[in-house]
């Protein structure tokens, strides 16, 4: 049996927020997100209710086919959601919806992954951003069984800190049915280990080499770098700016495109805040505001 | 531990309070190794042959001396397997089917990558075998036939003597594993053309970590665990004399209960019925008649197996489920699969296996709470609204594959 906290089986027996949401009034409007496969034993439709004017989540409530985590994870992520503006909502992952739970066992991570794909689901179809466009699409099709891209396996591998293929297939299934690709995602887990092994060994360097700088200097630097950064995001229909620079915390605006996108927090830490590390100074922190 | 309504016995049993009788004096005053040759080991050993003659009298074995008593199941299946491929070098291919439990099947697979070939029966809707396609697979190549008696999961019974006597013309052995049948319907393998069959103690009310391995005089017979000299050369290691004792006396209760089997099945056959007539988008999985008589494997559309579990555990009933969400694998149970079963029924499929400590209370009980359980999972799912078209759309994705 499971080794479930008393939440989660609070959450299951007690779902917050379940049902269909189907009436709206003036001013509000009503998405849904479908993510999941009936093949693999869950499935989850996410309902959002949005009040247009502020683009915030007035209701949010679900219909979910699947086991005891999986309903508890449902009803976790529309309390979660209650009054947040979409962009807040899309900053939601996955880890978040599990701790809400007091966590989950392992083998049951995919179920808060699902809440967190379904999310995205929702918004990208209320603000008309094709599903079949999003970024994790475009990578190479990894495990063929489960239809997963090399790019949202690196992602979930990042956020959750993941070590082991067996990680990775609790948390989205990639590598649990014929097993064929866990050798590619022992590579993908190696690959990343080794650029993070990579990133500390040349920070340590540069630190080294601008431990003294003032702080008119560091802003300079910082400057120069994003000025670097920002034609590649411009490209992509977004943009940033540099705020302020509090210690060694970077605070910057991510506009257009990148203040919706859903991987904003991989372009933040594994993009701008790994080159400012590299280029400027190794302690630095970005922070968007 | 609170009072629980158990109905999991294939899955496990319990001890008749008789069994735990007839074994404690072995675990307390009559601790003498049975191959020792003072009287203290003696009286031991005359214990441990009143229970092979026990075992031996409920599957209607010629002599006793066809009785090898092992650990459980596992290891009867294993040592039945590899004693009829030793035995037959020159022979390189098995038989079994897609549906066998992990203890065939994970072997079968294994061997493979040691140069065997192995042919997987595939069963219908219902669970059962196409004959015709075991009788195109078999050829004087094929070393060993080994085939479960009665399906764990839906109960589903093969026909075992039409399958062996198929075997007996090209001249293979035949194991079966009986793990499931044995004490739930009457066998003998006086008339039987079975040459070797599997049981375990735990699935008829003695404990577990004890187990038997028919082996029919004169069958070609290699030991697994190789050692001392016990079990007559065919299976080394210090006996366990309290579980043979208690897998004795269990093989005994089970033969005088067997003229009671009924019950079982009058109980079964009214929950089934009942849940079929009240629960709407109910089926049973496996063939309505040929089944043991205290199986019922029931698919509850639209919903997930675990999440029925649990409720059902709220209400202290104890059952189990197929659902890839129970185990732990991403994958559902194969044996539903093998069937072709849609995945909106077999991800909500639940067995339900009586014993006969069952009671009708029990069942009423059940039949109380399982029908405002299911509304209450059915009004979660997606798959249960009016709009049909995401489930219709899920289940042609999966045919497409």
């Amino acid at each position: 049996m499971w080794d479930y906290t008393d939440k989660v089986m609070e959450h299951f027996y007690h779902p917050r927020n379940q049902g269909a949401i189907s009436a709206s009034n003036e001013g509000e409007a009503i998405t849904i997100g479908d993510v999941g496969s009936i093949s693999c034993g869950d499935a989850l439709r996410l309902y959002l209710k949005i009040d247009i004017a502020t683009d915030s989540i007035i209701t949010a409530s679900f219909q979910t086919f699947g086991c005891a985590s999986a309903i508890a994870s449902s009803s976790a992520l529309t309390e979660l959601l209650k009054g947040q503006t979409l962009d807040e909502a899309l900053k939601i992952t996955n880890r978040e919806i599990a701790d809400f739970l007091g966590g989950l066992p392992e083998a049951k991570m995919h179920c808060s992954v699902m809440g967190q794909e379904a999310l995205e689901a929702a918004i990208f179809n209320y603000r008309g951003i094709p599903l079949d466009n999003h970024e994790e699409d475009e990578g190479a099709l990894v495990c063929s069984c489960f239809g997963i891209s090399d790019a949202k396996i690196r992602r979930v591998i990042l956020e959750n800190e993941l070590e082991t293929a067996e990680q990775v297939t609790n948390y989205i299934k990639a590598g649990g049915g014929c097993g064929s690709c866990l050798a590619d995602i022992d590579d993908l887990l190696y690959s990343i280990a080794a650029e993070k092994a990579n990133t500390i060994a040349r920070t340590t360097e540069v630190v080294n080499n601008y431990a003294t700088l003032t702080t008119v200097q560091k802003i300079n630097r910082i400057q120069q770098v994003l000025e670097e950064i920002r034609p590649t995001l411009i490209a992509d229909g977004g943009d940033l700016e540099l705020l302020d620079l509090e210690g060694d915390v970077v605070k910057l605006v991510l506009k257009g495109a990148c203040g919706s996108c859903s991987s904003s927090t991989i372009t933040l830490k594994m993009g701008i805040e790994a080159k400012l590390r590299e280029k400027v100074l190794s302690t630095l922190v970005v922070e968007a505001v | 531990m609170r009072d629980c309504i158990y109905l999991d016995n294939n899955a496990t049993t319990k001890i008749d309070e008789e069994v735990l009788a007839a074994m404690l004096p072995y675990l307390t005053l009559y601790y003498g190794n049975p191959s020792s040759m003072h009287s203290f080991g003696g009286q031991v050993g005359k214990a441990t042959k009143t229970a092979r003659e026990q075992v031996a009298s409920l599957i209607g074995a010629q002599s006793p001396a066809e009785i090898v008593f092992t650990s459980c199941g596992t290891e009867g299946d294993n040592a039945a397997i590899r004693a009829a491929l030793m035995a037959q070098p020159e022979k390189k291919h098995i038989i079994t089917t897609e549906v066998e439990h992990p203890a065939v099947l994970s072997l079968c697979k294994n061997l493979e990558k040691q140069g065997y070939s192995v042919t997987y029966l595939s069963v219908n809707g219902q669970g059962q075998l196409d004959l015709s396609e075991l009788e195109a697979s078999l050829t004087g190549n094929t070393a060993l036939v080994t085939v479960m008696y009665a399906n764990n999961e839906t109960g589903v019974i093969f026909p075992i003597e039409q399958i062996g006597s198929m075997v007996k013309e090209y001249g293979a052995l035949f194991h079966v594993d009986a793990v499931q049948v044995v004490g739930k319907i009457p066998l003998n393998m006086q008339e039987s053309t079975i040459d070797m069959l599997t049981l375990s103690g735990h699935k008829l009310h003695a404990p577990k970590g004890i187990g038997a391995l028919y082996v029919r005089r004169g069958t070609r017979f290699r030991p697994l665990l190789i050692g001392g000299h016990q079990e007559r050369g065919r299976r080394a290691g210090t006996e366990n004399v309290p579980g043979m004792v208690a897998l004795g006396k269990a093989c005994e209760l089970a033969e005088y209960h067997l003229i009671n089997v009924g019950h079982e099945q009058q109980l079964r056959d009214y929950l089934e019925q009942s849940i079929l007539t009240t629960i709407p988008n109910t089926a049973v999985n496996g063939h309505p008649v040929q089944r043991l008589p205290n199986t019922s494997n029931i698919g509850f559309k639209y919903i997930e197996g675990e999440a029925i579990l649990l409720s059902l555990d709220q209400f202290g009933i104890c059952a189990s489920s197929g659902s890839a969400c129970t185990s732990g694998s991403l994958e559902p149970s194969h044996v539903l699969r093998a069937m072709g079963l849609p995945y909106s029924v077999l991800h909500g499929s639940i067995r339900f296996s009586l014993s006969r400590y069952t009671t009708q209370t029990e069942i009423d009980r059940v039949l109380e709470v399982l029908p405002g359980i299911i509304d209450r999972l059915r009004a979660l799912s997606p798959f249960n609204s009016d709009d049909a078209t995401w489930l219709q759309e899920q289940e042609q994705a999966v045919l497409a594959k």
